[in-house]
């Protein structure tokens, strides 16, 4: 079968925060693993050990680029897999403190999905920036039965950086151990002090989508959640996706790499969205905080516009965005991280942006924005 | 007083008819919207926010909101 398909960069891609395009040494390190990483790891014949060095070397890279040791990380099937391992796994290693998990109203739907099957579950709430209320969570960590508390290094959808050094100081004096889930800081910004589990994933910085990262720091407590596997230190059951990981760990040494340089430029390109959109579209809301966020990432909700029809106008424009509104949810609910701020969530748009992303990237976002809106408005007759 | 009765409606058109009723009560008088958009809630009381109204009542799927301004 031959793939003639459209080119996925067509057009003006800016939704990395779902998955950023693929980095060029990601690119270059996936053909090169895919020659050389076929065989399984866990074989002691020659190409299996020659797939075990390739592994262990992904392994120390993305450990040193985490600051952590290897054997602290594991590799697995996709972002969400890692949330699920961490948040399971970390409940399941403290069965005999407690049962609870104690998870701030904004993380990824990963790990609210896991409290949910979890079935015990407290939540702490955010202030309208979308900052963590840290008072409650240290009441919330301090009360009986508390297994993990969760908390999401910076808000996928706000943008808002979250106190996790705090937060994970106030967990550790009631003997709780803190997970952070950092998939839109890795690679972009230093990773926070003091946390026991952490995970990333790997096209949310350029790599390859498909590739999670788990790391539990020596004396956290993890046991498998899962079926026929009693291993002490963490492992995804089943063959890794060798290339996949080679190519993961290349691109994230790569991008710190760029970070400090690439951090300042989308910085400020976010800056002048946050400035100009305000300026240039009547009744909008920015959403996140304006100083501690994201280098890469924007969010704002137009009144009176529906956010799918805002979506599909952009997109007809050549601009790929995504939105918390509930018209463009699969729930039909408006996203849960608006709702916890307590901002508007319909006519809702999240920009965010790569190493790709140019100023006229964003000189032509922000020419085309208000006409976009002031049409659908005017459809409805305002 | 007025009701607008937007059960069934989707986000944003609760919001849209809420902004329409207000500027033909007077300061001081209520609007009160009726809608079962899970982003109701939240949305009309952004809405009040943003446009310096105030929300009085929040009760299910009903909302009044006092002119003030």
């Amino acid at each position: 079968m031959e793939y003639t398909g459209d080119h996925a960069g067509a057009g003006t891609y800016l939704d990395a925060a779902t998955a950023a395009p693929l980095h060029p040494v990601a690119r270059e390190a996936l053909l090169a693993a895919l020659d050389d990483g076929w065989a399984d790891p866990d074989r002691v014949y020659a190409s299996g050990r020659r797939a075990r060095r390739l592994l262990e070397a992904a392994q120390a890279a993305a450990a040193e680029s985490l600051g952590v040791r290897p054997d602290e990380l594991s590799f697995w099937p996709s972002g969400t897999a890692a949330v699920h391992a961490a948040v399971l796994g970390g409940l399941a290693g403290r069965e005999r403190a407690g049962r609870m998990l104690v998870h701030s109203a904004i993380e990824h739907s990963a790990v609210l999905h896991c409290a949910a099957w979890h079935g015990a579950a407290a939540e702490v709430g955010v202030d309208r920036q979308g900052r963590l209320d840290l008072d409650a969570w240290h009441r919330a960590v301090a009360a009986d039965g508390i297994a993990l508390a969760a908390l999401i290094s910076a808000s996928h959808e706000a943008g808002t950086v979250q106190p996790v050094a705090a937060a994970a100081e106030a967990a550790e004096r009631a003997g709780v151990p803190l997970y952070t889930d950092a998939a839109q800081s890795v690679g972009r910004m230093p990773v926070p002090p003091g946390w026991a589990l952490l995970t990333a994933s790997a096209h949310k910085w350029g790599g390859p989508p498909g590739v999670g990262l788990l790391v539990v720091r020596k004396g956290a407590r993890w046991r498998s959640p899962y079926p026929g596997d009693d291993r002490h230190r963490p492992q995804a059951p089943g063959a890794p996706n060798l290339a996949a990981v080679v190519a993961a760990a290349a691109s994230l040494r790569a991008v710190r790499a760029e970070a400090a340089t690439e951090g300042v430029r989308l910085s400020a390109l976010v800056g002048r969205i946050r400035e100009r959109v305000a300026a240039t579209v009547p009744d909008v809301e920015i959403v996140g905080d304006p100083v501690e966020r994201l280098p890469h990432l924007v969010t704002f909700s137009c009144l009176y516009v529906d956010g799918e029809a805002l979506l599909h106008a952009l997109d007809r424009a050549g601009f790929a965005v995504s939105s918390g509104s509930s018209c463009t949810a699969s729930t039909l609910r408006p996203s849960h991280v608006l709702a916890a701020m307590g901002v508007l969530s319909h006519g809702n748009v999240r920009v965010s942006l790569h190493r790709g992303t140019t100023e006229a990237d964003v000189e032509r976002f922000l020419a085309v924005l208000p006409g976009v809106v002031r049409d659908i408005r005017a459809e409805a007759g305002l | 007083m007025t009701t607008l009765d937007c059960l069934g409606q989707r986000c944003p058109l609760p919001v849209i008819a809420l902004a329409r009723a207000i500027p033909t009560v007077g300061v001081g008088d209520t609007v009160t919207v009726l809608a079962d958009d899970p982003a109701a809630a939240n949305d009309i009381a952004a809405w009040c926010r943003m446009k310096g109204q105030r929300l009085v009542e929040a009760d299910g799927t009903r909302f009044t909101v006092r002119r003030i301004s």
